[in-house]
């Protein structure tokens, strides 16, 4: 069991209004992600549901049960925080054993419930170390780890990957999603990286300026995004957006084509650009180009396709995955 | 070859400063040696003799030897007590958002730049004093009868007196060690069912373990000292009441003129004070390596 409802939840400190009125639900098992940037309330967001910080207005409400007023440990969340808060001086068994021994279990139950947990996080072999000897990884399962044994009816993740590497944050991006298949329990998970977003989610709320530009699945994000902010937000490299005579053409004060649905050539075109930077990444190559009467534009193509710096490259926008745009920013269908 | 350069310049250069402070501890330690071996009075000071064991002899059998000795350990382990205990529970106070942080801060501080000597006269004439100290007062109010705190309480009083003006020295280090505690800890603790309590005892004071450590080595070093708010206070009395070894020398040396058995007790109180670092790193010291 893990439903979390927010009714018109509001966050004022002092004179900043953080959260103006956020109404949110999330379905038990759920998956979702609170991706935004830096200072858009994400994280603020978080600390409500979890009850580090109290509400200005609204109410909070974790599987039917009101628990605006209630205490953080009494409400059966386990959150796992980006500096990991392990204890310096525990062992990583006497870690993940605390809020089993706060509860006041039984030593042999706390014995059981550690070694299960362990086992699931490959840190049988570590349980006399103390923190300070694990890397940053491990120190990231034994969070996972102090949150698991507490069968919490949802975990809360406030952007558990931002201290470790590229590589490894790729493996306990895959270990989390694991987690979350094995668990099956509700996961709000907190990240200003919206490939970890993409990658994870089965729901995305896009948050701007403490206002929820867009609820949905990670693919509806992409293809359907409801305005300009989430548009521009989702998506690697950034979409291009268009205004003028172009736009105009297409009943739209701007119009948004994404990098991968530009159609390059060297010879012929709607578009003609001159590469500014070419970015090869093998597989892929990123063109930084500068467009006549357009302005900047990023396209994706093919590593094969061989342009550089200075080169003349011509484009076409794939028309069907155009997204339109009105005078106040928002997504207009067809 | 650069390095070993490095190196030799280094010791060149530290050199001066290590000879100073060797020159500095080594020249008295061993006039104290020399002279605690000697028959000099100050009453006598052309007949200066060797006496061998004596002077150690006189002392150790001086009856207010090991009541002084009692005294000394007294004062710095009631002054640790009072000081730890009440740094933690100052700085736990001060660690709170409140208003007027700053004033309230520095007025905590005061007693630390307080003389001793001066410490010391405040509360034995305005806070202490059986007719017209504060505490005479307050007992009064109560319809209790004045305590003589300097002839009833003799030891005490001092112990009071010095843990005030330490009090403030162990606030100051515990509260910096409390202010770099994580705050993503004491919340991670706080969802983890973890009430006031169990925060302080499994997260706070295993934190300030190592600031503890520091705090009571380094009163303890000016503890075993304390002389001038017992010369200005009790005087060592009543009888031998309050003397510790630091004023157990001071009497032999300036009101005995008795410069071989001073110096034998100064020996004496190195000794003591090698003896109680001794059992003090072994019970805390590895706290300090971490």
């Amino acid at each position: 069991m893990g439903s979390i409802t927010l009714q018109k939840v509001s966050k004022v400190f002092g004179e900043a209004k953080v959260i103006p009125s956020i109404d949110l639900e999330i379905n038990n098992g759920e998956f979702v992600v609170f991706v935004g940037p830096s200072g858009c309330g994400k994280s603020t967001l978080l600390r409500l549901i979890a009850g580090l910080e109290d509400v200005s207005a609204g109410h909070i409400l974790i599987d039917g049960k009101d628990v605006t007023d209630a205490a953080p440990a009494e409400r059966g969340l386990a959150m796992v925080f980006q500096s990991y808060a392990l204890y310096p001086h525990m062992s990583v068994r006497n870690n993940i054993a605390f809020p089993l021994k706060m509860a006041k279990l039984d030593k042999a139950i706390i014995d059981k419930k550690v070694a299960d947990a362990a086992r699931v996080l490959n840190l049988t072999d570590y349980l006399e170390r103390r923190p300070s000897q694990l890397s940053g990884g491990q120190r990231q399962r034994v969070a996972i780890g102090r949150a698991i044994v507490r069968e919490p009816s949802a975990f809360l993740f406030d952007e558990p990957l931002s201290n470790l590497d590229a590589a490894l944050r790729g493996t306990m991006r895959l270990e989390i999603s694991d987690l979350h298949h094995q668990l099956k329990t509700t996961m709000v998970y907190v990240t200003h990286d919206q490939v970890e977003a993409m990658t994870m989610a089965d729901k995305i709320v896009v948050l701007n300026r403490g206002n929820i530009e867009q609820v949905g699945s990670p693919l509806e994000l992409y293809k359907s995004p409801r305005n300009l902010f989430v548009a521009g937000f989702i998506g690697s490299p950034h979409m291009n957006f268009v205004t003028g005579t172009y736009a105009q053409s297409k009943n739209a004060k701007t119009a948004g084509i994404r990098p991968e649905h530009l159609g390059l050539s060297k010879d012929s075109g709607i578009w003609r650009g001159t590469v500014k930077v070419a970015e090869h990444l093998g597989a892929d190559t990123f063109l930084h180009l500068d467009v006549e009467g357009i302005g900047q534009i990023t396209a994706r193509c093919d590593g094969e396709f061989g342009a550089y710096h200075g080169d003349t490259v011509y484009m076409t926008p794939d028309e069907t995955k155009l997204h339109r745009f009105d005078d106040k920013g928002l997504a207009l269908r067809a | 070859m650069a390095t070993q350069n490095t190196k030799t310049l280094a010791r060149l250069m530290m050199a001066p400063s290590v000879l100073l402070l060797l020159v500095w501890m080594i020249v008295p330690l061993a006039m104290t040696l020399w002279f605690s071996f000697q028959n000099y009075n100050l009453l006598d000071p052309s007949n200066v003799s060797f006496t061998g064991l004596f002077n150690y002899q006189f002392f150790y059998t001086d009856p207010a030897f090991f009541q002084s000795i009692w005294n000394t350990l007294v004062i710095v382990g009631g002054v640790l007590l009072i000081t730890v205990i009440g740094g933690i529970a100052i700085a736990l106070l001060l660690d709170q958002p409140i208003f007027g942080q700053g004033i309230v801060r520095i007025l905590i501080i005061s007693p630390f730049f307080v003389m001793p000597p001066v410490a010391a006269l405040v509360w034995k004439n305005m806070i202490m004093n059986p007719s017209y100290g504060v505490f005479a007062d307050i007992s009064k109010f109560f319809g209790l009868r004045p305590i003589d705190w300097f002839a009833q309480y003799p030891l005490f009083s001092i112990v009071i007196i010095v843990a005030w003006q330490w009090l403030p020295f162990a606030t100051l280090i515990l509260l910096t060690a409390l202010q770099s505690l994580d705050g993503e800890q004491k919340e991670a603790a706080e969802m983890d069912g973890a009430n006031f309590l169990n925060r302080f005892i499994y997260l706070v004071v295993p934190h300030l373990a190592r600031s503890i450590t520091v705090v009571i080595l380094i009163q303890t070093i000016f503890l075993l000292g304390v002389y001038a708010e017992i010369l200005v206070t009790t005087n060592g009395g009543p009888g031998y009441a309050s003397t510790n070894l630091a004023f157990l020398i001071y009497r032999t040396a300036l009101l005995g003129y008795d410069v071989g058995g001073a110096s034998a007790g100064g020996i004496i109180a190195v000794v003591l004070a090698n003896i109680v670092a001794f059992f003090l790193m072994r019970a805390v010291g590895k706290n300090l390596d971490r």
